[in-house]
């Protein structure tokens, strides 16, 4: 059973948040939308771990 | 005394008659009456008159039902009705199919295969059309009752109420000669979705309504799509939001449009409209003649519990699923082939009427799982919230260029037979080096033997005994214990790789202790005789 990392693990915190908000640029909201819906399910297969999901969703409940 | 049928009838094909019952003075005695002529009905009352047991099955209707519903039956349902003496007939009629398509829009996103396993007498599914099935077996039933089958159907009998004590049930039952009464020790209610026996007790009905509707539309037609179901999510013909072609016998295809909970269902069913939707999905220049079209919606949910003291659901009576995986009339019939020999052994007293909540256990297991495995299906296809649909949306688009979306898109997961994990009938799992698919709780899976095929030797028709299978093991040649006889069937896998890879994994020999239902109750490394005994008096529900 997997365990989610929840220590300091990106390295390029900057490059990567700004690459996040550039492939945003000029797409309107619905598109934003479902490329959002497109990450995380890309990002999910590549976790690949129900309870490491499980740990995820549960973060962002907050 | 008129009775307005409810619906048109494809086959009369037990019309109404007077019988004796409606002129007795006291209601005369039943050991079982089977409410609902359905398939699940006639499946339950069949595998209990096979075994000597008297029916008597009460329907409000003289035949089978106009209109196709149902048309995906699965591997497991022709095992069962194998077992009844009725598969072969209604396999050869049916239409086999492996390949399935998802669509989205104009592209193709997916594509499955069943990918049958060799070495099953049965394919993975066959398409055939719901009145064909009832009419095989009701077929079935005639030529057994001209040689003095212990079943009667009794058409244009409905009942109207029912009255319960600890002993057994009265019905009181309308014909076109009025009312009359009949007692039962049990009655099985297999009176359908909206089943009158179920409100008659007051019982709940809990679940979850998807605001959504679907026409659906049985065309004939000369066309040459292949034998393939395909599914689209919003089809280039804007017919509907998605779509579903699917290929029954004699020319006919299925095709089902997602028209929106609001649709104006009148306007909808007119002959005109139908036809104009269907056109835009197969071509403007299509020849087609509509055999059959109606509207549904549709709710996944069950009764809290499958048994009233006397009175036990079976079928969509107890529960309700979409039709998006065929799981409808598929888990009815596992309904029936749990029931009929655990309430054939308390008929006849060599079982404890406890027996029974193990039908409520292990059928209400079979459904949690139907109405999961649908309702996900559902969600995925008529999305509830904007959200829902965005994810689904992604799925689909990813899904044309990369495979590993490709498993999250759900347009039904189809129907397979549930394995009865922690039942209380089970013994634990005593073969470790065992496969898993033939744990305690599995339906054997079929295997070819020299002749023939391993599920024809399993699960016998005519009395509820169990079997013991030996594989490479040493026997007896008949075992007895709890005042039931098991037939005792050895085999050897040497040369048979099928069978070895089912039944014995890494494990050199076996013993399996196998239900009537053709389920596997203990299985072993060898024959003792003490834990067999014990094994046999736990599934017979002695620990219950
Ligand atoms: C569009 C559609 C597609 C489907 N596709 C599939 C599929 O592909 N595969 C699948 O497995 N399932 C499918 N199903 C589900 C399947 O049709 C049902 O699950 C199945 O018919 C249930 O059988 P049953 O015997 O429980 O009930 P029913 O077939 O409803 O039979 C109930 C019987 O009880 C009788 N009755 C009712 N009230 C009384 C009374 N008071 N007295 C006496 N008799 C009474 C009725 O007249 C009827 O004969 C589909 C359903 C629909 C609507």
């Amino acid at each position: 059973m997997g365990q989610l990392n929840t220590t300091r693990n990106m390295a390029q915190a900057d490059d990567v948040y700004e690459m996040l908000i550039d492939a945003h640029e000029g797409k309107s909201k619905p598109e934003s939308d479902a490329f959002n819906a497109r990450l995380i399910i890309t990002l999910i297969n590549h976790i690949g771990d129900k309870e490491v999901i499980a740990q995820a969703l549960a973060i962002a409940e907050g | 005394m008129t009775m307005q049928d409810r619906y048109p009838l494809a086959y009369k094909t037990y019309p109404y008659a007077k019988c004796a019952d409606q002129e007795a003075e006291a209601p005369a005695r039943h050991p079982v009456v089977v409410v609902g002529g359905g398939p699940v009905g006639m499946a339950l009352a069949l595998d209990l008159a096979l075994k000597g047991t008297r029916v008597l099955v009460l329907d409000d209707h003289e035949g089978v039902g106009m209109g196709s519903r149902a048309i995906c039956f699965a591997k497991r349902q022709l095992e069962i009705l194998d077992r009844l003496g009725c598969g072969e007939t209604v396999a050869q009629k049916g239409v086999v199919w492996n390949i399935g398509k998802v669509f989205h829009g104009e592209e193709k996103v997916y594509e499955f295969n069943l990918l049958p396993e060799d070495g099953h007498k049965f394919p993975a599914f066959i398409n055939l059309q719901q009145p064909y099935f009832e009419k095989f077996v009701l077929d079935h039933v005639a030529a057994l009752q001209a040689q003095g089958l212990p079943l009667e159907i009794r058409g244009k009998n409905r009942v109207d109420a029912i009255e319960q004590d600890a002993e057994g049930a009265t019905l009181t039952v309308m014909t076109p000669d009025g009312p009359y009464q009949v007692a039962a020790d049990y009655v099985v209610a297999c009176d359908g979705a909206s089943s009158p026996l179920r409100k008659m007790l007051g019982l709940g009905f809990e679940g979850e309504v998807f605001k959504d509707s679907f026409l659906i539309a049985d065309v004939r037609m000369k066309a040459d799509f292949p034998t393939e179901r395909w599914f689209w999510f919003d089809p280039p013909s804007k017919a509907g939001a998605s779509q579903l072609l699917h290929k029954q016998p004699d020319d006919v295809w299925r095709i089902d449009f997602q028209i929106g909970w609001d649709a104006d269902r009148a306007e909808e069913m007119k002959e005109a409209n139908i036809r104009k939707r269907v056109a835009q999905m197969i071509g403007d220049d299509v020849e087609f003649e509509l055999v059959w079209s109606s509207i549904y919606t549709f709710q996944c949910r069950r009764m809290t519990q499958f048994q009233d003291g006397r009175v036990i659901f079976a079928g969509d009576a107890a529960h309700q699923v979409s039709p998006f995986g065929a799981r409808g009339a598929n888990s009815g019939l596992q309904d029936a082939d749990n029931l009929a020999w655990k309430l054939q052994l308390v008929l006849e007293g060599k079982a404890p009427p406890a027996l029974l909540a193990s039908y409520d256990d292990e059928r209400i297991h079979g459904a949690k799982e139907n109405i999961l495995n649908s309702t996900r299906a559902t969600d995925f296809i008529t999305p509830k919230s904007e959200v829902s649909r965005q994810f689904r949306d992604a799925v689909l688009t990813l899904s044309k260029d990369h495979d590993f979306a490709r498993p999250f898109v759900n347009s039904g997961r189809l129907s397979v037979p549930c394995t009865y994990d922690g039942s209380a009938l089970n013994t634990d799992d005593a073969l470790p080096a065992g496969p898993p698919r033939t744990r305690p709780g599995a339906p054997c899976p079929d295997a070819p033997l020299d002749e023939g095929f391993l599920l024809g030797r399993l699960g016998r028709a005519k009395d509820a005994a169990f079997q013991l299978l030996a594989l490479d093991a040493e026997v007896p040649e008949a075992f007895s214990a709890h005042g039931i006889d098991c037939e005792v069937i050895a085999l050897s896998v040497a040369e048979n790789d099928m069978l070895r890879e089912r039944y014995l994994g890494g494990a050199r020999s076996a013993v399996y202790l196998i239900r009537p239902d053709q389920h596997v109750a203990a299985r072993f490394g060898s024959f003792d005789a003490a834990e067999t005994t014990e094994a046999l008096g736990r599934a017979i529900g002695k620990e219950l």
